[in-house]
Formats: structure tokens, C-alpha cells, sequence
């Protein structure tokens, strides 16, 4: 009694404007996944500074001789705009944990009914834990 | 052709170890930010905290699992995300290629630095 139809390409970017709250949970689901992956090869290129670091590479930061892994992360969070992107990884990783959460439970078949308050609680509490760890990311740089 | 008894399709198993890496990551990625900006501002982070933290054999294990786990992750989550937007034969195959040497070569370097880190060489 199965009955098919053609529900079109459902991966349509260009359709966006029909998409309801599980597209959306969807599409901020890959975007945010696409962001973490491409910090984590930035993350351990930066780490890598530790190899030089351990065979004594110094260099200048603020006029003080520091080794060369402790510079390039103090040089770094020295930067206004670095603590505005921390901010945002934290918003982006946030909501991928949370809605992550959410898409588990939609596998097991918890709460099925209620998806998208699900998808926007998520959204709520994203926007919550990140505003207020705004204070301490941004701490020394103008806070 | 031959009938398959398995509920896991190759594609699959890909689906079940990314709900698995995802259960390990929520803890583990949660914890490290919390270590690393509450707990000791990333401000603050230096190569002799970063040394002290990475000689804890527990906390090395576990930013190794880490490392592995995410990297699997990620490099599961784009493959999949590829394949589902139409991503098929020859290119898929490339694709397939290309990520999983990006994700070994992410792996391999993270342990060289995890491994230097906690004062050990490999050189």
C-alpha cells in the first residue's frame, strides 16, 4: 500500500524558503559540522608550534622573549578579532552538541512529536550559554 | 544475488560510529572548552601548563581518543554530507580518498605534537 511521489531534491539549497524547522536543524547541523572540522586542522596546525617550542624556539611578543608555542597563543588571544571568532566557535560548537543531542534522541525515537521545539530549544539555549560566556572570552581585550 | 542479513549496509556502520564518536565528542568536546577557556583562560595557556596537563596519562589519553574521534567525525560528517547531496562514482571515490589521507594525516600529526607535548620524541 506503499505509495510513492516525488518530493524533488530534497539537498535544494534554492528552496529554502519552504523549509520548516528539521530542514533548518539540518542545513545549521552541516554548516556548523563543516566549520568544526576546518577549525580542527587550524587547532593542530597552531598546536604544532609546540614541536618548535620544545627544541627552544623563542620568539618576541610585546617585547618579552617567550618560547614559540606560548607567543603564538598569547599573540593570538592578544587579538580582538581571534576572541570575536572564539566566540563564534563556541556558538557554532554549542549548537552542534545540542542539536546533536536532539538528532540522537530522534534515532531512538524519543520525543519524535515535539522535533522542532527540540530544534529550537536548541537555538535558545545556543544563544543563552553563548552570551554569557561573552565576559570571559572576550576578558582582557576589552571586557 | 545474495541476500544480505545484516541491518548495516557499509554506509551503515559509517552511520552507527558517527552516533557512536558523537556520544564520546559531546562529553569530551564540553570538557575541553571548559578546561581551556573557564578553567585556564586560553590567555593564559602556556607550553609549561600545556606540558604539565599533557604529562597526565589520563588527560593525554583522553585528548588522543579526542583527536581520533573528532577527526573521524568530521571526515564521516563531510563524506556523508557529500554523498547525500548527490555525490556518486568516480568522484565519490576521490572524495572518499582525499578525506580519509586529510583525516590520517590530522591523526598523525596530532599525536607527533600530543606525544611532544608530554616531553617525549620521536625524532
Amino acid at each position: 500500500m506503499s505509495q510513492s511521489y516525488n518530493r524533488g531534491l530534497i539537498e535544494d539549497f534554492g528552496r529554502w524558503k519552504e523549509f520548516s524547522a528539521g530542514m533548518w536543524a539540518w542545513i545549521f547541523h552541516k554548516f556548523t559540522g563543516w566549520m568544526l572540522i576546518g577549525y580542527l586542522f587550524t587547532h593542530i596546525a597552531v598546536l604544532s608550534t609546540a614541536i618548535g617550542a620544545a627544541n627552544g624556539q623563542m620568539m618576541m611578543v610585546g617585547g618579552e622573549e617567550v618560547n614559540v608555542f606560548t607567543g603564538t597563543i598569547q599573540g593570538l588571544e592578544g587579538l580582538f578579532i581571534v576572541r570575536v571568532l572564539e566566540v563564534g566557535l563556541l556558538a557554532v560548537a554549542v549548537f552542534h552538541i545540542l542539536n546533536g543531542v536532539r538528532l540522537l534522541m530522534v534515532d531512538l525515537g524519543i520525543g519524535l512529536e515535539s522535533q522542532d521545539k527540540s530544534f529550537y530549544a536548541s537555538l535558545i539555549l545556543t544563544g543563552a550559554i553563548t552570551v554569557a560566556s561573552v565576559p570571559t572570552f572576550l576578558s582582557g581585550v576589552g571586557f | 544475488m545474495a541476500e544480505r542479513y545484516s541491518s548495516f549496509t557499509p554506509g551503515g556502520t559509517g552511520w552507527l560510529l558517527q552516533r557512536i564518536t558523537a556520544a564520546f565528542l559531546v562529553v569530551v568536546l564540553a570538557f575541553h572548552f571548559f578546561q581551556l577557556h573557564f578553567v585556564t583562560h586560553a590567555a593564559e595557556v602556556t607550553f609549561a601548563g600545556t606540558q604539565a596537563r599533557m604529562e597526565n596519562p589520563g588527560y593525554f589519553l583522553a585528548m588522543v581518543l579526542f583527536l581520533i574521534t573528532a577527526a573521524f567525525h568530521g571526515v564521516n560528517g563531510i563524506y556523508n554530507a557529500l554523498v547525500n547531496q548527490g555525490l556518486s562514482g568516480t568522484p565519490k571515490k576521490v572524495v572518499l580518498a582525499i578525506l580519509t589521507l586529510s583525516g590520517l594525516a590530522l591523526v598523525a600529526q596530532g599525536i607527533y605534537v600530543a606525544i611532544v607535548m608530554a616531553g617525549g620524541s620521536i625524532s
